[in-house]
């Protein structure tokens, strides 16, 4: 899965473009090397990044390259996952989660209309 | 003894149709320390076990740093990547690992029944409980509101969010002086909180705790309301002698004052106690179900070690298989009186 990553790799630079104008909801992942719980639940975004294809954004922003985007959305706390959408936070989850979880929060997110 | 009268759970659970389900020889639920060698010896043993990682994958250990009482690591080993080693190692034997959550089950007729997701039904003849503890938060209501916002349960997640400044730590354990040494390379102060006069913590971290010009003790002293609108700006304390309040302006709360077992799916089938610790029979890993083990801090409120929990993962594995080899589900009538030493009748299957 790691050779043709489905998730889109964030930054500083490219948050404005690949998220906030994006027109499919984004869930994006907040997370640090040296984070356990991210790294147990990576495997997880990078699954949700193939199920969703297509329909559905999937961001990992790495907090310790690109800080200006974690304290411009008060990301204390990793992991944190943030479900955008036009622009705009819809919903968020903070520590680690269920896989299920976080698709049902994306599923009701396309659910509604735009 | 618990009744295991499942009223709510069976009614989740009639809703899905098991005919179709997966059916396995041992399903193990949760990946600490117990999870993965239950799994390790599953394996090996030629039981194909699967096994769920559940809501927090690797459990306790992916929040620490270094593991230095595991033996066999002279130098030590961080957490997460002894939790991955212990993962490798049981894949290696063909343990079939998968990210989900056991939501409910049904133990009262073999195979046992399991709810994963709330939705994907699956079949067990045998189930090996390794759910682990989570860790506890105070209860206040400010504090669940800024859970992600400067309230933490992991120093080592979010530690360096709070690079210069002052934050609160409360417990007086060795996970509380490990956390708020581990703070101290990043926070300019470190202030530790604790409602008694001396510290439950181990002689060594104690003393590398006093020794750290960072660190300053609260004694007596407790929690009584978190403080901030958008993040955590300070917390109210009280003196639990002198009943003395007072603000004290901190970035960041960190909770280090134990765990709870993370039992919640058994209650009503499994005996626990009243903290929720399932109970197992002296020197065994047998519940109160026959075909139903308990391993790790789901059911250890005395130990609760990284090599404690593997110990009771080898034991419920061994204790499974043994019993599965015992008892052929072919033969099976719904589980009635198989455990080794209980005096009293094991529940009637509904």
């Amino acid at each position: 899965m790691a050779d043709d990553a489905k998730y889109v790799t964030l930054t500083d630079a490219n948050f404005e473009e690949e998220v906030l104008q994006s027109d499919q909801p984004v869930l994006v992942d907040f997370w640090a090397e040296w984070c356990g719980p991210c790294r147990m639940i990576a495997p997880i975004v990078e699954e949700l990044a193939a199920d969703f294809e297509g329909r559905a954004k999937i961001g990992k922003v790495d907090v310790d390259q690109n800080s200006k985007v974690a304290m411009k959305y008060n990301v204390r706390s990793i992991p944190t996952l943030l479900f955008f959408k036009d622009g705009e936070v819809a919903d968020q989850v903070v520590g680690a989660t269920a896989k299920k979880q976080l698709s049902k929060k994306l599923e009701a997110l396309m659910a509604q209309p735009a | 003894m618990a009744q295991p009268n499942g009223t709510s759970t069976t009614q989740a659970l009639g809703a899905l149709d098991f005919s179709d389900a997966e059916h396995r020889e041992v399903v193990i639920i949760g990946t600490g320390p117990a999870g993965w060698t239950a799994a390790l010896y599953a394996s090996r043993a030629n039981l194909a076990p699967l096994i769920y990682k559940g809501p927090e994958p690797g459990g306790q250990l992916t929040t620490t740093t270094d593991v230095e009482n595991y033996p066999g690591y002279p130098k030590g080993v961080m957490g997460p990547d002894m939790m991955q080693q212990f993962e490798q190692q049981a894949v290696r034997f063909g343990t079939d690992a998968r990210y989900g959550t056991v939501t409910d089950v049904d133990f009262s007729a073999r195979p046992f029944r399991l709810v994963i997701d709330e939705e994907t039904p699956v079949l067990a003849n045998a189930v090996i409980v390794s759910t682990g503890a989570s860790a506890r938060y105070l209860g206040l209501e400010n504090e669940q509101r800024l859970i992600g916002r400067g309230v933490s349960a992991c120093a080592t997640c979010d530690g360096a969010f709070f690079r210069d400044e002052e934050v609160l730590v409360v417990g007086g354990g060795d996970s509380a002086m490990e956390e708020s040494m581990f703070l101290t390379r990043f926070a300019s102060k470190v202030y530790v909180a604790h409602r008694r006069e001396e510290l439950r913590a181990s002689q060594i971290m104690q003393e590398r705790a006093f020794a750290n010009d960072k660190i300053e003790f609260l004694w007596n002293t407790e929690v009584i309301d978190v403080l901030g609108d958008e993040q955590v700006e300070g917390v109210r304390l009280i003196n639990n002698e002198t009943q003395e309040t007072w603000e004290k302006p901190v970035a960041a709360l960190f909770l280090a004052i134990g765990h709870t077992p993370n039992t919640d799916i058994f209650e009503g089938w499994l005996d626990m106690d009243e903290a929720g610790y399932i109970q197992t029979q002296p020197d065994s890993s047998y519940t109160n179900i026959p075909g139903v083990f308990a391993s790790g801090d789901a059911q250890d409120h005395v130990y609760r070690q990284a090599v404690t929990a593997a110990g009771t993962g080898c034991m419920a594995a061994i204790d499974a298989e043994r019993w599965l080899s015992e008892h052929p589900l072919e033969e099976e009538t719904p589980a009635t009186t198989e455990s080794p030493d209980t005096e009293e009748p094991a529940p009637a299957a509904a």
